[in-house]
């Protein structure tokens, strides 16, 4: 096992919400593109993941824009997912 | 093989409502406390909590404990302790102020008084009319609580182990509880606790159900600990349902679609509930339309391949109206059903929502355990709160509003009780010498399978038995090839194998402890609710439909040991007022 796979291990629990909702999103946003995340992606996916349940899954629908543009990308394979 | 050890005064395992409430408790005493979570503790499950809190502190009409009392045993259908439900609605007022003291955001009245909002099942004067007594804020109450109690319990200095999963307990020759052995997911390690008292505060056991409305943590693992620990698990067979889930996802329909004119149908396009409930039809009592829509797909008029769900249909309201009156249940149809309700059906089933059962305590928290003449003997050093836990204040029938009550005063209460144990118990007990050696067995055996049984696909059988066989509609036949079948599934579940063998963050190996945790709540509810021959709040017998108070006024015990059932009366004493007497339950 390479270091990587391990911080895509460690992204892969911290996917586990107390929301359902948010736990299958993540669910299908990692079947999709998980094995592929690198750099970048790999920290802000790490962000998102800090933020509380709510605010989380309200990005996720698309009901509110994050602060920092640079996540828009990757929350974009996520409300696609 | 020696491994490395911490010692406490208390360990908490979870780290959500009822745990944090405990530690605040705790840690504010003085005491050494570490609180143990699979996740970050705000992201505990109680974040999903929207409701409110149930508190008769009369903010909108004239309101009283007592009537709160009144509306919890009877909601309970007769099965709840009456000593624990009065404890808990006295103290409700107070957790409450406590809470909004600790800087709760809660919403608030014109006068600055606590709003309350409106919730089914809540009465003035013992069920004259609907009283307002649940205090909310907005629709994140769980997740402003979680908030609130955590930064007051990095204030106090609790310390939390978070991503640790608890793996056993340690029980020395009197029985006493004197340690955890824990799994930190980050380096694998495997460490010992040696601590005066454990608090189990894990949630509850939904995802033993295909279709559940539980984030994916909801494991068991505390249910688990405890049955292998030789503690029973009492009234198991009592999960309460929401008719309509997303078949497949579990994210919740709420019933102001049926409300708006939303209908159910089944494979026939029959409108089914005209035969179940002529005159309410759709809009009838949630346990009346979930057994109806578990029936039509038990008779084979279920939708879909596995002809497992029915259809909720909406489009003939127009998009107008869906669009005005229902934009978040649209959003949820097309990202969790991937169907658009104004032109297509969404596919729904009933869906497992909260486990009334657990392990068996007193109000102070303590676990009890059935010995010698005495039912309900306190087990030194050992507790649980919340829904993981069985005082019993929801009985056969949780009335809402009252689980975030439970984790509140429970989490408290306990607090108090081990807090005052504590100061006259100072000595640490010591450990047995191969407190760790089953533990680490089970962990060897999964380190060493190279081959075995898929943990996904175990899982997944283990799901969708446990649905088709202990779901809303039961019989006792269903229930029995539902025993079979689970045992077999457990037994896989005992030999399963992963591939991935790295010791850091291997969720894998988590996934399949989580597992072993799950299928001893399985067997429970399906054996427990096989040999309860009468309907009562949450189980349904199609074959026993009438509530059996001669027989069946009393809470199931299920020990793991044999898978054997015992029984322990129902409390019908409060502490201070006259006994509820059991009646037909109408509303």
């Amino acid at each position: 096992m390479t270091g990587d796979d391990r911080a895509q291990e460690r992204l892969r629990w911290r996917s586990r919400r107390g929301l359902l909702e948010m736990d299958l999103i993540l669910q299908r946003f990692m079947a999709r593109h998980l094995a592929a995340l690198e750099g970048d992606d790999l920290i802000v996916y790490d962000r998102l993941l800090d933020l509380p349940d709510n605010d989380f899954l309200d990005l996720a629908m698309g009901r509110s824009e994050p602060e920092d543009p640079a996540w828009r990308p990757l929350l974009q394979k996520i409300r696609e997912s | 093989m020696a491994l490395p050890k911490q010692t406490f005064d208390a360990v908490i395992v979870g780290g959500g409502g009822s745990g944090l409430r405990a530690a605040l408790q705790l840690s504010e005493a003085g005491h050494h406390v570490a609180v143990f979570s699979k996740v970050f503790p705000t992201r505990s499950h109680t974040v999903a909590a929207q409701g409110g809190i149930g508190a008769s502190l009369g903010n909108m009409q004239e309101d009283h404990w007592l009537w709160h009392m009144y509306d919890t045993i009877k909601g309970s259908d007769y099965l709840g302790d009456q000593d624990a439900i009065e404890f808990m609605c006295r103290k409700a007022a107070e957790v409450v102020y406590e809470l909004e003291h600790f800087g709760m955001p809660f919403d608030r009245n014109a006068d600055g008084t606590i709003y309350q909002r409106p919730f089914g099942g809540h009465s003035q004067n013992f069920g004259e009319r609907p009283v307002q007594r649940a205090c909310a804020a907005a629709d994140r109450t769980g997740h402003a609580m979680l908030h609130t109690l955590y930064q007051r319990n990095v204030r106090a200095r609790c310390q939390f182990f978070v991503e640790w999963m608890a793996l056993d307990l340690i029980r020395d020759h009197e029985g006493a509880v004197v340690g955890l052995i824990a799994l930190e997911m980050e380096t694998g390690q495997v460490v010992i606790f040696q601590t005066k008292s454990v608090i189990l505060a894990t949630g509850g056991a939904g995802r033993i159900f295909q279709s559940s409305t539980n984030a994916f943590i909801n494991t068991g693992d505390g249910l688990g600990i405890a049955a292998r620990a030789g503690i029973p698990l009492e009234d198991m067979e009592f999960w309460q349902f929401h008719p309509t889930g997303v078949a497949g996802a579990g994210v919740l329909i709420t019933e102001g679609v049926r409300g708006e004119g939303g209908i159910l149908l089944n494979a026939q396009g029959e409108r089914f509930m005209e035969r179940y409930a002529p005159t309410m039809k759709d809009l009838a009592s949630r346990d009346v339309v979930s057994r109806a829509m578990d029936q039509e797909i038990k008779e084979g008029r279920g939708v879909g391949h596995e002809k497992d769900h029915v259809l909720l249909k909406l489009d003939h309201l127009g998009a107008e109206v869906i669009q005005k009156r229902l934009p978040g249940i649209r959003e949820i149809a097309l990202k969790f059903a991937n169907v658009d309700p104004i032109r297509e059906p969404i596919p729904v089933v009933p869906t497992c929502h909260y486990q009334m059962g657990g392990i068996p305590t007193n109000y102070y928290g303590q676990v009890v355990v059935p010995r010698g003449d005495n039912p309900a003997e306190p087990v030194p050093g050992l507790y649980a709160i919340g829904e993981c836990a069985c005082v019993s204040v929801h009985g056969a029938n949780r009335l809402g509003t009252n689980s975030l009550l439970d984790l509140l005063v429970f989490g408290k209460s306990a607090g108090d009780h081990l807090s005052q144990w504590l100061k006259g118990n100072p000595q640490q007990r010591d450990l047995p010498k191969d407190a760790a050696d089953r533990t680490l067995a089970r962990l060897d055996r999964l380190n060493q399978a190279t081959t075995g049984e898929n943990v996904a696909e175990v899982g997944l059988d283990m799901r969708r038995a446990v649905q088709q066989h202990a779901g809303v509609f039961r019989t006792g036949q269903l229930l029995s090839e539902g025993i079979d079948k689970i045992r077999v599934i457990a037994e896989r579940a005992r030999h399963t194998a992963i591939q991935d063998k790295s010791q850091v963050f291997n969720t894998a190996r988590i996934e399949a402890l989580e597992l072993e945790n799950l299928v001893i709540v399985a067997e429970a509810t399906l054996v427990s609710a096989e040999a309860r021959t009468e309907s009562r709040g949450a189980q349904a017998r199609d074959d026993f439909k009438e509530r059996d108070d001669r027989n069946w006024l009393k809470h199931s015990l299920w020990s793991m040991e044999g898978s054997r059932l015992h029984y322990k009366p129902v409390n019908l004493q409060p502490l201070t007022v006259e006994s509820f007497e059991p009646k037909v339950r109408v509303y």
